[in-house]
């Protein structure tokens, strides 16, 4: 096969690029060798090992790593990139990406904000997939993988990947919006070899388009299938067939719009499964007098291989014995869409001894936590959400349940945790129990408040996170924090990456503590905390070598953005303000910020400014 | 959230917290909860693409509650909601009932029903018919008479396809088609 061909056809092999290179000395793959290069090329075989070898460099930062060291090195490392990963999608430019990497086979793209998720502004702000997904198609015709979080994705663009990209295998789309049932129609319909379709926490518009049965008739080489957050009816039928001719389908999680009778059916038909969502997990009201209830235990031991079990999202607690079969294998554990008391959480935990992620609502109370601390000794990750998830709402869980976490569940990297009340001692206690922790986010509902046993700042306790946490990457923090508190921070945070602050701090100090002590930070979002223009200066020295910073309702004026917008070229500063506001006036709502090589982008909408 | 009187410190008084000094504090409101909701807010099963302005329509309105505070994704808050909501009953949701031939129009309250069943053994013995059962596959057929519904979208469906909360939520009013017409539903 000539280097022409391969860019329309199959996929380069990377063996053949090279004995092609050693033919035709040509170290760019940008069509058939030239004349000049076909004498002995001193490097190229040096070239041709690099080659073989960055082929084994998989983390992007080692990737990034070796593009430094030279040109050579920096050509090489281009042309063997097959997983693209773009963290701002406005940091580059779809045309710079792909003149680069020529030879893409995944692309993960990141778009709008985290902050964006609680509707801190507008929607439309922009992130569109639409660019991008022409590109692909244009550069990368044998691109077989396309992960995105928070971007807006039409209905287009998912006709466009299932059209131009034949052989295009796994779409997982995180947080994302703008397409619709009749987008996903075409696009299960024309993805002849699609193996995965995870749609996660995204918004699919009801088109009332039945794209379940528009897959294609026959074996399918489906692997996975996660369309839990799809708010609309399905066709059962179509998808018992779909099922029923997956053999190699592992990973299945239902939406709620699925019966717990109509999951028996399924489940009966795939009993290879290792991911699970339950859809409902009741049935759907008509049982008739006489009907015999399907043996759901016998289903569930029938899944020898299930780790991973989610769903539960209209959870009727009668049934939850039916899961006892495959709770001692269960790595992993989503109850966060299930009422449930601690009462009915017990008989299913004490059996889940490898349970290493967790994910919960406060209905189990401490009580519930402090089961989960007696038995799951392999606990890495634990999430708990509020079922009343106002400020001033019941807390039925507090310091209490988190003390009992820290000394139960000593291996916890990572946690997530809703409440109402929260001790500094609790939260010392959890820094010194559990030293693997990388994650750490606490969320005290009520804004300001303090340690209700002592009537402290909360600051002690996220210091002692900051200090005793040595491995700590990720830090959300919450309750009544003074500048002290973003001291420790900036003292003892030296591998934070992402920190995440709301309603806290006195003065620009704290800010200031945090961008001058921090030299890992890549993404800080913060809301509402009496930060200004003289903070937002201290961190020149680092803002290139940051991913984003975002700031809302703080003391920002368009005079100190202007400031930064001018000392920084490659930086984009976006004041977004609200959607009816006309132009900017003297407090910036909402300061917005990231690197970028392509200078301020094309597709504002009306309520940002580009400073 | 409780007030610490333990050590005869009343930590409430010395507490940080927004707001002036000798007001009440702002989040006390004690609003009981579901009951003050419109039957709009009812009816609306909150699960719909427009998560950016349904927190805010469905929480009490005991205290302004701050735009994306606590960080919880609109979708989750939703669900959530959606099944408090549910849970709790809240006002009656009378909807009208029709039937084929019937000189006039009755009105039920769904929430007087825990389930289908008991739905449609109350119509029967109101309207002295015989409604019949209802299966996935073949809905009344079978049967003189279909319960038939219109939902919150102006379609016409049949009673018992969807689990019991969101058709109380979705249904605007109800009619009882005679068995003729209803068999052509029932084959869908």
């Amino acid at each position: 096969m000539s280097e022409d061909d391969e860019r329309q056809q199959s996929p380069p092999s990377d063996l053949e690029f090279v004995s092609n290179k050693a033919r035709n000395c040509n170290a760019t793959g940008s069509g058939s060798g030239h004349p000049e290069f076909q004498s002995a090329y001193p490097d190229q075989v040096l070239e041709n090992v690099l080659e073989n070898v960055l082929h084994f460099l998989t983390s992007k930062r080692d990737r990034n790593a070796a593009s430094l060291v030279c040109k050579s090195w920096y050509r090489v490392e281009a042309l063997t990139r097959s997983e693209l990963f773009i963290g701002n999608c406005y940091a580059v430019s779809p045309a710079r990406a792909t003149a680069r990497f020529t030879r893409v086979r995944a692309l993960q793209l990141k778009g709008k904000p985290r902050f964006a998720d609680f509707n801190l502004m507008p929607p439309d702000w922009g992130a569109h997939f639409n660019p991008w997904a022409l590109a692909m198609a244009k550069a990368y015709p044998w691109l077989e993988k396309v992960h995105l979080k928070r971007m807006t994705v039409t209905d287009d663009d998912l006709a466009t990947l299932a059209e131009l990209l034949l052989g295009f295998k796994e779409l997982v789309l995180v947080c994302c919006d703008g397409f619709g049932t009749s987008g996903l129609a075409i696009f299960v319909n024309k993805c002849r070899q699609l193996k995965v379709l995870d749609l996660i926490e995204s918004e699919v518009s009801d088109d009332e388009t039945d794209w379940i049965s528009c897959f294609p008739e026959g074996e399918s080489q489906l692997e996975s299938l996660i369309f839990d957050c799809v708010e609309c009816h399905i066709n059962f039928e179509a998808l018992e067939r779909l099922v029923a001719n997956s053999p190699s389908l592992k990973k299945l999680r239902l939406n709620r719009y699925v019966s717990i009778g109509q999951l028996y059916r399924l489940m009966i038909r795939a009993p290879q499964l290792t991911h699970l969502g339950t859809g409902s997990f009741s049935p759907s009201e008509i049982a008739g007098q006489g009907d015999q209830e399907p043996d759901y235990v016998n289903a569930f031991a029938a899944c020898k291989s299930l780790v991973c079990l989610s769903g539960f999202r209209e959870i009727i607690p009668d049934y939850l014995p039916a899961i006892y079969p495959v709770c001692a294998n269960l790595t992993s554990l989503n109850f966060s869409y299930a009422n449930i008391t601690a009462e009915q959480l017990k008989p299913i935990i004490s059996k889940c001894h490898k349970l290493q992620v967790f994910w919960v609502l406060d209905s189990i109370c401490d009580e519930g936590l402090q089961a989960v601390a007696a038995t799951c000794k392999e606990l890495r990750e634990l999430r708990v959400f509020p079922v009343d998830p106002r400020e001033d709402g019941d807390g039925p869980v507090s310091e209490v349940g988190l003390q009992a976490i820290s000394e139960g569940c000593r291996k916890l990297q990572s946690i997530l945790y809703f409440c109402q009340r929260m001790t500094n001692a609790a939260v010392i206690a959890m820094s010194k129990n559990c030293p693997d922790l990388v994650v750490f986010r606490l969320c005290i509902m009520g804004r300001h408040r303090a340690d209700p046993v002592t009537g402290e700042p909360m600051d002690d306790g996220f210091g002692a996170i900051v200090m005793n946490c040595k491995k700590l990457t990720r830090l959300a923090v919450s309750g009544l924090l003074t500048d002290k508190a973003f001291d420790y921070i900036g003292q003892h945070g030296k591998l934070v990456r992402t920190l995440s602050v709301a309603f806290a701090g006195d003065s620009d100090m704290g800010l200031k503590y945090v961008l001058e002590g921090c030299p890992q930070l890549q993404k800080l979002e913060i809301r509402d905390s009496p930060f200004g223009d003289a903070a937002l200066r201290s961190g020149l020295h680092h803002y290139y070598n940051m991913r984003f910073l975002w700031m809302s309702s703080c003391r920002l004026t368009p005079n100190g953005c202007q400031e930064i917008a001018r000392a920084m070229p490659r930086l984009v500063v976006e004041v977004i303000r609200s959607a009816d506001e006309e132009e900017m006036d003297d407090a910036v709502e909402i300061l917005y910020m990231y690197r970028s090589l392509e200078g301020p982008r094309t597709d504002l909408p009306k309520f940002v400014t580009i400073l | 959230m409780e007030v610490n009187y333990e050590n005869g410190l009343n930590l409430k008084a010395t507490e940080l917290r927004l707001g002036l000094p000798g007001s009440d504090e702002p989040e006390r409101q004690t609003t009981p909860r579901p009951n003050k909701r419109t039957s709009s807010e009812i009816s609306s099963s909150g699960l719909t693409d427009d998560g950016n302005d349904d927190h805010q329509a469905s929480a009490p309105p005991a205290k302004a509650q701050v735009v994306g505070w606590p960080p919880i994704r609109s979708y989750r808050k939703n669900c959530i909601q959606a099944k408090k909501n549910e849970v709790e009953g809240g006002t009656g949701r009378y909807v009208k009932v029709s039937v084929d031939g019937a000189a006039y129009l009755r009105k039920i309250d769904l929430h007087v029903y825990g389930s289908y069943p008991e739905l449609l053994e109350a119509l029967e013995k109101m309207f002295k018919l015989t409604i019949g059962a209802y299966s996935e596959r073949e809905g009344y057929n079978g049967s003189e008479y279909a319960p038939t519904y219109e939902d919150k979208d102006g379609d016409w469906m049949l009673v018992g396809d969807v689990p019991w909360e969101m058709f109380i939520s979705s249904c605007k009013r109800l009619r009882i088609m005679k068995g003729s017409e209803a068999r052509g539903l029932g084959c869908i």
